[in-house]
């Protein structure tokens, strides 16, 4: 039971670090331009499908991810010059509606390119087994404990370079007052190109990483982009330390907060009954956790305008 | 001497309501000056439309000799124009280091540029709250922390507005003689502000506006021997 826990405690790291590298992207973006990117999703989808697709071509998971990084990039980096930086000027509400039919298009375009079918990506081989952490009580997939690691090197150098260096210094300079750092001299606009690209190979990390644990479908971006938001929302929109917090108190509640739910619910009601409405409170628990941070501090808990 | 920031008959606003009806302000190298207006006299207007955030809809703005109307905030930050804005505007989520080194450059490529070292020795108090953050500052640390700010930008130009707006006596009195150092070392600014004498005592050149025009232009000596001025244009 107790190493149950633990299991769903590092499932539920390795989820919000997941949900960090699209967070750190979309906290950036909406915190420096003001911009509203419903299409963030997109890019992880299109990561993952490119990522499937590098695979099935080299047969080699790495140097597949690493071109899909590469290729989702340079994706994101037309995106910006030929819609982002027009949107950037516009109000929420066009944001919205341009982001928005953006998901329609890539989602009609991964399916017009690479058929309605999921992709599968196998794990690299040699990480598909179980490690034993603690003897015959728990194991525990070695890949999943390279996505955390993963997801914590590149926490640590978003860390470094948002606190340590002068592009950090202007990216939150830039997120907290904008008209204040063109005033000071910081060119905006080449910067927001660097974060939306960071953006989108963090993206595209991200739907690498976790294609071979999911499978790679026409929609996959949709369902991760709430919790992201909602992640940002909790952590304050802009901030670095916010998403990574955040993002860690979503992945937490998405899986501790889950078993021990079905577990408690076992107790009044029949095991069925206790797992769906377990699951519902726990997708719940994080709406009400963003209503509570919401009510209690409305910018979030790491606020970066003040 | 030549002329730093040159404002030729500017007229703008927003929308459909003008708010400058022609302003003209000239600055010099090396020169201390200010512009001194009643509130709503317009210079929020006018410095907006000095940094390009706001479009000239007649007259001209130049800069080193160069026009700068219609080009991009940024870009005339990095000529060398510095502004210590009215509310501060610090950030609040920078260390007073980081609001400090985040901005560092040699804008005017003089030979001994302002340095974050010179920062703290022209504000020792700032020093000493090197960490904290730029939230956690009170009303005259923020002030000292915005002007320590702007010079490490060196730039050409430093512009203040409202430089001494809700602080204490003792704090005023403060900026004012960072004010004359400024004015020592060689430093060129331009103070937008309401009437205060000892502000004109630590400037040389003055000019007047109202209701979106300037009305007067002249230096420290014939202000002081002519109060009626003074007090014709800025009630006091």
């Amino acid at each position: 039971m107790g190493y149950l826990i633990i299991e769903q405690m590092l499932n539920g790291l390795q989820y919000g670090l997941m949900l960090f590298l699209l967070a750190a992207g979309l906290t950036l973006v909406f915190g420096i331009m003001d911009l509203i990117n419903l299409a963030h999703g997109s890019l992880y989808m299109i990561g993952a499908f490119l990522a499937a697709t590098f695979f099935q071509m080299l047969g080699s998971f790495f140097p597949a991810l690493l071109l899909a990084i590469v290729a989702t990039a340079f994706i994101g980096f037309i995106l910006e010059r030929l819609l982002y930086r027009k949107l950037q000027t516009m109000s929420h509400l066009s944001q919205v509606l341009a982001t928005f039919a953006l998901i329609l298009i890539a989602n009609e375009s991964i399916k017009i390119i690479f058929g309605a079918q999921p992709l599968m990506i196998s794990m690299p081989s040699g990480l598909s087994r179980a490690i034993e952490i603690v003897p015959d009580e728990l194991y525990y997939p070695a890949y999943r404990l390279l996505i955390i690691g993963v997801g914590f090197a590149v926490a640590i150098g978003l860390y470094l370079l948002v606190n340590k260096t002068r592009t950090g210094m202007w990216m939150r300079a830039g997120a907290s007052n904008r008209e204040m750092a063109a005033v000071m001299g910081v060119r905006i606009k080449p910067l927001f190109t660097l974060v939306f690209v960071l953006g989108a190979a963090l993206c595209a990390l991200a739907g690498a990483l976790l294609g071979p644990l999911l499978a790679v479908t026409i929609g996959m971006g949709e369902s991760i982009l709430i919790p992201a938001f909602q992640v940002i929302v909790i952590g304050g929109i802009g901030s670095m330390r916010g998403a990574l917090i955040g993002s860690l108190l979503v992945g937490m509640i998405d899986t501790v907060g889950k078993l021990l739910l079905v577990l408690g619910l076992g107790f009044i009601t029949d095991p069925t009954n206790a797992g769906t409405l377990g699951s519902t409170l726990a997708s719940l628990s994080i709406s009400v956790l963003m209503v509570a941070v919401l009510y209690f501090r409305p910018q979030g808990l790491f606020p970066a305008r003040g | 001497m030549s002329a730093l920031l040159t404002i030729e008959n500017l007229e703008t606003g927003y929308g459909p309501s003008q708010v400058l009806f022609g302003v003209n302000l000239e600055v010099q190298g090396g020169e201390a000056s200010t512009l001194l207006g009643r509130n709503g006299m317009g210079k929020t207007t006018l410095l907006k439309a000095v940094f390009g955030q706001l479009p000239a809809w007649q007259g001209e703005i130049r800069f080193l000799g160069e026009k700068i109307n219609g080009r991009s905030t940024e870009q005339i930050a990095q000529m060398g124009l510095a502004l210590v804005p009215e509310g501060r505007q610090i950030f609040p989520n920078l260390s007073v280091e980081e609001n400090l080194v985040a901005f560092h450059a040699n804008r005017n490529k003089g030979e001994k540029p302002w340095k974050l070292d010179d920062i703290y020795e022209l504000f020792p108090r700032l020093k000493e709250r090197a960490g904290n953050m730029g939230n956690q500052l009170s009303g005259g640390e923020q002030q000292m922390l915005a002007v320590g700010r702007a010079l490490m930008t060196n730039p050409y130009l430093l512009i203040l507005d409202e430089a001494t707006e809700g602080l204490s006596p003792i704090i005023r009195k403060e900026i004012w003689q960072v004010l004359a150092r400024l004015k020592e070392a060689g430093q060129s600014f331009l103070v937008i502000d309401k009437y205060f004498k000892e502000l004109v005592r630590v400037t040389d050149r003055h000019t007047f506006v109202e209701k979106g025009c300037s009305v007067w232009s002249g230096d420290t000596e014939t202000l002081q021997r002519s109060p009626d001025l003074w007090k014709r244009y800025m009630g006091v």
